[in-house]
């Protein structure tokens, strides 16, 4: 039988990536354009919260892949089903593409990597273009993603009130109603 | 579980949803520094160099014409007590390097501008890199990267004389007094007639870092071991010190002291402006050996960033407001002629 909850490691990656996720966005986006001395020390935490993304997107792609999980309510539309299912694998891919795109970005730049990772692109100007206009809009793609994504919930939570966001909830979940 | 809402209920909470969601995004907008106050950024700086000298795709934005050169570093071993950098301590660290002259216009003649760099990248056996930019002046005009755009913005070519406009020049000196020490510098500048007879400065300070954990306040110059001799005052080629350093390249490897020099309490580390008394102690970390060089603008460094934060542990940056600034602007130049690169072909 299906749960009606996620396992609660699942909601607290989800969370927790949620937190994070959002602080490279903003980190990322503000960086670049910024030459004051926060500029070295987002630049670093870019990085070092990128890497722990990776790492983290990687066991919670294993956990959706194995742990069972709620299925959507049965009185929504196939046509939202659809838009429901493409979005949250739009999310993972740019959730696992985001720090593989700056991991070889700055393979392809010839910029020392966090924890002297290996390079995985070759040292290539033409090619560090691409990989970091590549970061950059998919960065964007992400934040529209996100909040897509956080509209969702709200609707589900607010307007439909269909428990969606409950079986995601980081708190204990209320039996009663 | 509750019923869906219908009717007014759901559309206030359907309108509330989106005036959220529009909050959010305007918060990563202005992150983004796309609505608000228009704070100086590194997209302003370089966009100010190309607005003066022109856009020049596939180049670097500033120190646009240099050739790359490529030797080693032969460690001394004596600055291995205060940094436990590898580099202080490998006999022989292999270097890539360029020299180049100052502005953002790669057509200037080598010896139409004072400036001259010499950025380096070393690559010691434990996988660590240090990249470091060093230019011949020992300290900058200013202290800050807001100073330094007003700078940058007095100088501006007046389109009658394509110089500098003077008066405009000496209002901002007058301005800035912090500038005195560079002024005297170029006031005093005789330049050689060599790259390879050119001492090259950090100008900006860093922090060695030893075994323990202690920290040491430092700023390093490559000192030529090539006597001086003056510029000839008459220069036809373009490509003068390009070609003399080719031409001493024939004859033997070039060879340069690196030389830290050791702040004490109540030196101004932070500010690549005043200078340190010159009695200051200072170690010889090695000698500094280039071998061959490369045609203008191809080789090894030219598809490198010289970030002066690209660091070796051993080495972190001081808190000195122009490093942060250096870094950030490289790497818009570096972005914008990478692109430039994909979208034309061009490289320099």
């Amino acid at each position: 039988m299906k749960p009606t909850t996620f396992h609660p490691l699942a909601r607290l990656l989800h969370w927790l990536m949620a937190v994070l996720i959002v602080a490279m966005l903003l980190i990322g986006v503000s960086m670049v354009g910024d030459l004051s001395l926060r500029h070295p020390v987002m630049v670093e935490l870019h990085k070092a919260t990128g890497l722990a993304l990776l790492a983290l997107v990687l066991l919670r792609i294993a956990l959706r892949l194995t742990l069972p999980h709620p299925p959507l309510p049965s009185d929504i539309p196939p046509l939202q089903r659809l838009a429901a299912g493409a979005s949250h694998l739009l999310l993972y891919a740019l959730m696992l593409a985001m720090p593989l795109l700056g991991w070889a970005m700055l393979s392809a730049g010839g910029y020392p990597r966090p924890l002297q990772l290996p390079a995985i692109a070759p040292h290539d100007l033409q090619l560090y273009a691409i990989l970091r206009t590549a970061h950059g809009w998919a960065g964007y793609l992400l934040f529209a993603t996100v909040v897509l994504h956080l509209g969702a919930a709200l609707v589900h939570a607010l307007v439909r009130r269909d428990g969606v966001l409950r079986s995601m909830w980081p708190g204990p979940v209320r039996r009663s109603e | 579980m509750n019923t869906p809402l219908s009717g007014p209920a759901k559309a206030w909470r359907l309108a509330g949803i989106g005036a959220g969601l529009l909050a959010v995004s305007a918060g990563f907008a202005y992150a983004a520094g796309w609505i608000g106050s228009p704070a100086l950024t590194p997209q302003r700086i370089i966009d100010t160099f190309e607005a003066q000298a022109g856009h020049h795709p596939g180049y670097r934005k500033n120190h646009a014409k240099g050739v790359c050169v490529s030797g080693y570093f032969q460690s001394s071993g004596q600055a291995a007590s205060l940094s436990s950098a590898r580099v202080f301590a490998q006999p022989r660290v292999p270097v890539i390097g360029r020299f180049a002259i100052g502005g953002a216009n790669p057509s200037t003649p080598d010896t139409g501008v004072p400036v001259r760099s010499l950025a380096l990248q070393f690559s010691s056996d434990d996988g660590q890199v240090w990249r470091t930019g060093m230019n011949n002046p020992p300290v900058m005009a200013v202290s800050t990267p807001e100073a330094f755009y007003e700078q940058v913005l007095a100088m501006t070519p007046d389109p009658a004389t394509r110089k500098p406009n003077p008066a405009r020049m000496q209002a901002f000196f007058a301005a800035h007094p912090e500038s005195t020490a560079f002024r005297q510098w170029a006031a005093g500048y005789k330049p050689s007639d060599s790259f390879a007879s050119t001492h090259y400065h950090s100008i900006n300070a860093f922090r060695l870092i030893d075994a323990n954990g202690s920290s040491q306040p430092v700023r390093w110059q490559v000192e030529a071991q090539t006597p001086f001799a003056a510029l000839p005052a008459q220069v036809e080629d373009n490509r003068y010190l390009q070609h003399d350093l080719a031409q001493r390249l024939k004859q033997g490897p070039l060879r340069w002291t690196l030389r830290l020099v050791l702040a004490e309490p109540g030196d101004a580390v932070d500010d690549p402006a005043r200078p340190w008394p010159a009695e200051r102690r200072s170690i010889d970390a090695g000698t500094l050996v280039i071998e061959t060089v490369d045609a203008p603008e191809q080789g090894a460094c030219r598809d490198l960033n010289f970030d002066p934060l690209i660091l070796p542990n051993g080495i972190e940056p001081s808190a000195d407001p122009i490093l942060a600034a250096r870094s950030a602007a490289y790497s818009e130049s570096f972005n914008r002629r990478s692109r430039e690169s994909l979208d034309t072909g061009a490289r320099p």
